[in-house]
């Protein structure tokens, strides 16, 4: 059997590459920071005690735009890679992800409900849209959740395939209403929509990071807990019950956990695709299945990933940026199929 | 230890199991064996709470099974079936450690008994590599040796339920595995072992129970249930019964 990496290692090279990604996606963007004054001056946002000459500037392009779009981008990454490994955890196979299954696209849904009716009620409080985007994106995913894997199980079974179609008509039906939603939209409203439909870092704000990050720190803190009740899970669900799992409970914590992740996730950048399924996947083929090791690891690698998705985004046709949804499409489509004729071979 | 009384178990319309009593003691192995569709399987579900019975109750240790918490439980009462659907690359060792989670017993003492266990399934020489790569006679014995490693030693008090462990492996391992249960219950565990192998079931078990249509045909030692007359009742096969040269047990030739 190949060779696996010491889970310790992987962590703390996946902790160094996520220190290295942070900087780069500090310094790096349409003005170019020097990569020592960007450290000098993310130092001192962090209220160490560094001589500020010659920094207001890049100070003030770190702390209103680099910050936060780094802290969602990061977050957006870890959670969406959590997302995946509990949907993969949750139906037994390896190529669940919650783009494929329709909960991204029931919680665009939800996003295109808040966005498009908050508008109609004359706009929602700053204050409250935030939340209001979150709470239905939440739902959107959560209703998707649950459908599709009621769809997928025949006797104690989860069915792959009927899974996966029953994802393709969700993704077909969520389309279906953020196109009724464009078409009814204003046009403010319809920029807001077509952003959140090809997924961008661009515009964020700590308004918009505040509740992911709070539902990713939840998520963070949750799904490890539930690790090795995990490892149990894959072995089927009546296993695991023999194990000593309460498998009922498991399951609704998983679809839960999804829900709330993917919710926020998209609420706060938009649809975001692959990551997901990307993301464990590389994790268990650097260090194996045993979920103690591949949530924390999809963790960092999945901020990673995100933040150097995002870079490519912001710089490949600077000064335009492309939405980062079409990057890790590219990224994450050809892999899908890798690991399809993979499977089959 | 198990026992079941007055089982009766509908499925739809039909009757699949029709009042069944059954007591799985200490240090004993109970073959079931009966055709295809008789209930064996069934019967199975419903001792390991899978399926609940519409009469009659199952209780572990003379406390109903659904009154116990999942991990008590499952420190007292495994089950091996029929097959395991696991599509992601364990280690042989991760598998079958995972037996153990119900135990708080330590990754040491933990490690022993997933050698040991595996040594018992004879699948020790299959540690190190990858649950995924194995075939199908070989992934039977790893989780054999996953439901061993759960009751491991396998004392007083314990309940293995196994689902037709044998139905893939080569005659080698089929005697290996059954020799392997039974050492297990000669050190106190009570165990239910479906087979279709009627010789295997001859040579192993302390009494069969023989399932028709979801009832008892019989229930007593192989002697007494592995006739002519049951056989060809039973499952509608013609055979002889001799006792075997050696050992003495009931040798099943087909005619």
């Amino acid at each position: 059997m190949r060779q696996r990496v010491q889970p310790r290692t992987l962590i703390i090279c996946l902790s160094l590459l996520c220190l290295l990604a942070v900087w780069l996606s500090l310094a790096l963007g349409p003005v170019s920071l020097p990569l020592f004054d960007t450290l000098r001056a993310g130092l001192r946002l962090l209220g160490l005690p560094i001589a500020g000459d010659g920094l207001q500037q890049a100070e003030m392009i770190l702390g209103q735009i680099r910050l936060p779009r780094t802290l969602l981008g990061l977050a957006v990454g870890a959670v969406l890679a959590l997302s995946g490994v509990a949907m993969q955890g949750l139906f037994r196979n390896p190529l669940a992800d919650p783009g494929l299954v329709g909960v991204a696209a029931g919680a665009a849904m939800g996003a295109a409900v808040a966005i498009v009716g908050g508008s109609w009620f004359g706009g929602m409080p700053e204050v409250l849209a935030p939340y209001l985007l979150s709470l239905c994106a939440f739902i959107g995913g959560l209703g998707v959740t649950a459908l599709v894997y009621r769809l997928g199980r025949r006797d104690g079974q989860t069915n792959v395939a009927t899974m996966l179609l029953a994802g393709v008509a969700m993704t077909a039906l969520g389309g279906a209403a953020v196109g009724l939603f464009s078409y009814l939209a204003d046009d403010a409203t319809l920029r807001t929509l077509t952003f959140w439909n090809l997924g961008s870092l661009n515009g964020a704000s700590y308004e918009r990071l505040w509740p992911l990050l709070m539902v990713a720190t939840g998520v963070a803190l949750w799904l490890p807990r539930r690790a090795r009740a995990l490892n149990a899970l894959l072995l089927g669900e009546s296993e695991a019950r023999h194990l000593g799992i309460e498998v009922e409970r498991l399951k609704r914590e998983l679809v839960f956990c999804t829900a709330l992740g993917v919710g926020a996730a998209v609420a706060a950048a938009g649809l975001i695709g692959f990551i997901g399924l990307v993301v464990p996947h590389l994790v268990r083929l650097l260090a194996g299945p045993d979920h103690r090791v591949v949530l924390p690891a999809s963790l960092l690698a999945g901020g990673v990933l995100m933040l150097f998705a995002d870079l490519a985004a912001r710089l490949l046709l600077a000064p335009a940026e492309l939405p980062i949804g079409i990057v890790t499409a590219f990224i994450g489509a050809p892999f899908f199929l890798f690991l399809l004729i993979r499977g089959r071979s | 230890m198990l026992q079941v009384e007055g089982l009766h178990l509908r499925r739809g319309s039909n009757e699949v199991l029709h009042d069944i009593h059954l007591q799985l003691t200490l240090g004993q192995v109970v073959g079931v064996l009966g055709p295809n569709g008789a209930g064996k399987s069934s019967l199975l579900g419903v001792l390991c709470g899978e399926l609940a019975p519409d009469q009659g109750h199952v209780t572990l240790q003379g406390r109903p099974l659904a009154d116990w918490a999942g991990q008590e439980r499952a420190r007292r009462l495994a089950v091996l079936p029929q097959v395991s659907s696991l599509g992601f690359s364990f280690r042989v060792e991760e598998v079958v450690g995972m037996g153990r989670m119900p135990h708080g017993s330590g990754q040491v003492r933990d490690a022993e008994i997933v050698e040991a266990a595996l040594r018992a399934a004879d699948a020790w020489h299959l540690q190190g590599r990858s649950y995924l790569a194995l075939s199908g006679g070989e992934r039977q014995r790893v989780h054999l040796a996953r439901v061993l490693a759960q009751l491991w030693p396998g004392e007083q008090g314990t309940t293995l339920l196994l689902d037709e462990p044998t139905s893939m492996l080569d005659p080698l391992h089929q005697h290996t595995t059954l020799q392997a249960v039974r050492r297990f219950a000669d050190r106190g565990a009570a165990v239910l072992v479906i087979l279709h192998d009627l010789n295997l079931a001859a040579r192993y078990c302390d009494r069969i129970l023989l399932l028709e249509q979801g009832r008892c045909h019989a229930l007593a030692s192989p002697d007494e249930v592995l006739t002519p007359g049951a056989l060809k009742a039973v499952f509608g096969i013609d055979v002889l019964v001799q006792a075997h040269p050696e050992r003495g047990h009931p040798l099943i030739i087909t005619r």
